[in-house]
């Protein structure tokens, strides 16, 4: 009975463990389901905001239009319908709150009874209206035409070039400064960062003595310790204004301030990996070098760094990881404009900071949110990418061994 | 034909060799000195604004004077809760990758698994925390989704940290006390974990630290702006140290005035981080001499 007993808990106990060990995987799996989940739901939806309606006068002969037009339109850059390929009327704008300009309060009634009515005689009375209304002011026997407005399509998605989440009527959701942001700001980080890195990573595991190994080596797990808003502090109070005043610019938050505290950042990733890699290095192979007559330095060149070459692209891989997904220091020194950058001493916006500055201000469910989701999605690939990247670089070292 | 002077080929090799390791000696003090910097900044001006009343006391007239009491408080609750769920979990997972599992698929599965939530960016973990937390499991703003969500950030943390700290375990142990007829779990219970505990408290300390500086996770799962009460239930919304520190700094109405309280609130977060790997560093230390010695 006893042994029964004991085996029976063992089992459990073993049970217990595998289910332990399955909760990350469980959490990736339904990382990727919720991010996916609302993130795609963007492509199903219109740019236009649920319950708004775009109309025309019947006459026109356009039936739908892209979100981008409409931005034109109402921003008055296209001010004829013959650039959309209409009539060559002129456009007239038409907002819900200009209806007291056309009619008078009783005409629209108390309750805007009248309302719908008064819509539906000022379409059909101006051949150039363009009228962007609630759906319920939409009259039964409706005299305009209402346009039907495209979803958001792939390529607007990635290729737009301008992001306004939140315009009226039309949102636009062009990613590319975003990606282009984040990539830029990345760059600048990782080319800060490598050198120092790679100098340090040398030196700790070839030059220096093992009492100033054992005092630098807990000094840059600090590094990697320092929470990344007090980075984003620092980068704040100390480099946004030093670089205003060296560059001499309007505000000081620009991509530069934003590579110089990644580069920081990322420090501790690079020189952690590729220090584990050089300390790897077989001793035979340091020595023969060493008796060949070869000095130290030509021995680290030569010898050492191709040997960890691999470990040394992960660690530079991993490092531009850390920049790419880094969040709060980026949003609070980097100036936020979603505009493609065209020099490292404007603002930018990386996809993290967009998401944390945005998500707040989404409502749930709407086109907005889960446009952020769909950012999310694409800092998930991004980072899974990096993974599987550092996996084959390290992976191919082994294969070479054998 | 005359042969390269030998000597002169000898000085040249030493004079690069002088020249190569004083450059990188010089860019690995000058990474050493922006730490200290960075952590030198924050103390000078930080030290003036700390006291007894700062982390004592709730903050006043639009957060540029009072204490930021409730941002600790905070934080302490978020940093348990994350543990309390993070750190069983991620145990009982290291022990079943190292003790338990044999070598296949699965152990590959699970391996690449860890390795792959260890990648995602916190603010990745914030949208979902936000989505399945927040809005679908209806838990809302509070600290119990916060929590969940970091929990969820630091796990990767823990089973490093726990596998590396059983690995270390010599296989000697094991194979003892298995052939004295214990069963697996005694093994792994009476046996490896005493010697691993040490190393698994300080993976603890170090996820701590790690989980109490996060941002990203919270802005959307628990944070709150201003909020001059303690919160009374895991279903509260609650300040947190770190995103204090943003909102102050950012984004609040009077910037200026309240820098103090943001170099202040800085220091704190500093503060934590420091006791948190020189603890983990007195931990490894001491007992890894005291396994040596016996």
């Amino acid at each position: 009975m006893k042994t029964f007993y004991k085996k029976f808990a063992e089992k459990f106990i073993e049970g217990l463990l595998m289910l332990s060990g399955t909760v990350t995987s469980l959490t990736v799996v339904l990382i990727v389901f919720f991010l996916f989940k609302e993130g795609v739901g963007v492509f199903n939806q219109k740019p236009v905001e649920d319950g708004y309606v775009i109309a025309v006068n019947k006459n026109n002969p356009l039936d739908k239009v892209v979100s981008e037009d409409i931005k034109n339109i109402y921003d008055q850059k296209i001010t004829h319908w013959n650039e959309v390929g209409g009539n060559p009327d002129s456009i007239i704008l038409f907002r819900l709150e200009d209806i007291s300009n056309y009619y008078s309060d009783e005409a629209i009634g108390e309750n805007f009874e009248g309302l719908a009515g008064c819509i539906s005689r000022l379409t059909d009375s101006l051949p150039g209206i363009i009228a962007f209304f609630p759906e319920k002011y939409l009259d039964k026997n409706f005299k305009g035409k209402v346009l039907d407005v495209d979803k958001i399509s792939l390529s607007e998605f990635f290729m737009g070039e301008e992001w306004f989440p939140t315009a009226q009527p039309s949102a636009q959701l062009g990613v590319m400064p975003l990606i282009l942001g984040t990539l830029w700001v990345s760059l600048g980080a990782i080319l800060l960062a490598l050198p120092l890195g790679l100098a340090a990573s040398i030196y700790m595991s070839e030059i220096a003595n093992d009492r100033v190994r054992s005092i630098m080596k807990p000094l840059i797990e600090l590094l990697a310790g320092i929470p990344s808003v007090v980075y984003g502090f620092f980068g704040l109070v100390i480099i946004v204004p030093l670089i205003q005043e060296t560059f001499n610019l309007p505000v000081g938050e620009t991509g530069l301030a934003g590579s110089i505290v990644l580069g920081i950042m990322a420090l501790p990733t690079i020189i952690t990996i590729s220090e584990d890699a050089m300390r790897n290095t077989p001793r035979a192979m340091k020595e023969a070098s060493l008796a060949l007559g070869a000095s130290k330095w030509q021995t680290i060149y030569k010898v050492v760094v191709p040997y960890s070459i691999s470990g040394i692209t992960a660690g530079a891989i991993l490092g531009i990881g850390r920049a790419i997904g880094e969040t709060m220091a980026v949003l609070m020194v980097t100036g936020n404009a979603a505009v493609i950058p065209h020099s490292i001493l404007e603002p930018v916006r990386t996809i993290p900071a967009t998401i944390a500055a945005e998500l707040g201000e989404a409502p749930a469910g709407g086109l907005h949110y889960k446009a952020l989701f769909a950012l999310g999605c694409i800092l998930f690939l991004i980072t899974l990418f990096i993974n599987l990247s550092v996996e084959f670089v390290t992976g191919r070292k082994k294969h070479n061994k054998h | 034909m005359k042969l390269p002077d030998e000597h002169k080929l000898a000085k040249r090799k030493k004079r690069d060799q002088a020249i190569a390791f004083w450059i990188f000696r010089i860019l690995s003090y000058a990474i050493i000195a922006i730490l200290f910097t960075i952590l030198s900044f924050i103390i000078y001006k930080g030290a003036s604004a700390i006291s007894w009343d700062f982390i004592t006391k709730m903050p006043e007239e639009g957060m540029t004077k009072g204490g930021i009491y409730p941002a600790i408080i905070g934080t302490l609750c978020l940093v348990c809760g994350s543990m309390v769920f993070a750190f069983p979990i991620g145990v009982l997972a290291a022990i079943y990758m190292n003790e338990y599992v044999k070598d296949g698929i699965i152990k590959k599965i699970i391996k690449q698994m860890t390795n792959n939530l260890a990648g995602i960016p916190s603010i990745v973990f914030g949208l979902f925390g936000m989505s399945l937390f927040v809005n679908k499991l209806g838990f809302g703003d509070s600290i119990l989704a916060g929590s969940l969500t970091l929990g969820l950030l630091a796990l990767p943390v823990v089973i490093r940290t726990t596998e590396e700290a059983l690995k270390a375990v010599d296989n000697t142990f094991r194979h003892a006390s298995l052939a004295l007829g214990a069963s697996k779990w005694e093994t792994t219970s009476k046996v490896v974990l005493p010697i691993a505990f040490p190393n698994i408290i300080t993976g603890l300390i170090l996820s701590i630290g790690r989980v109490s500086g996060e941002t990203a996770p919270i802005l959307f799962t628990v944070a709150a702006y201003f909020l001059p009460k303690l919160p009374a239930s895991i279903f509260d919304q609650a300040m947190a140290l770190p995103y204090h520190l943003y909102v102050i700094s950012t984004s609040g109405t009077n910037i200026e005035e309240s820098r103090p309280i943001a170099y202040g609130t800085a220091l704190v977060l500093i503060i934590i981080v420091l006791i948190a790997n020189l603890l983990a560093n007195g931990l490894r230390k001491y007992f890894g001499r005291k396994v040596k010695m016996n």
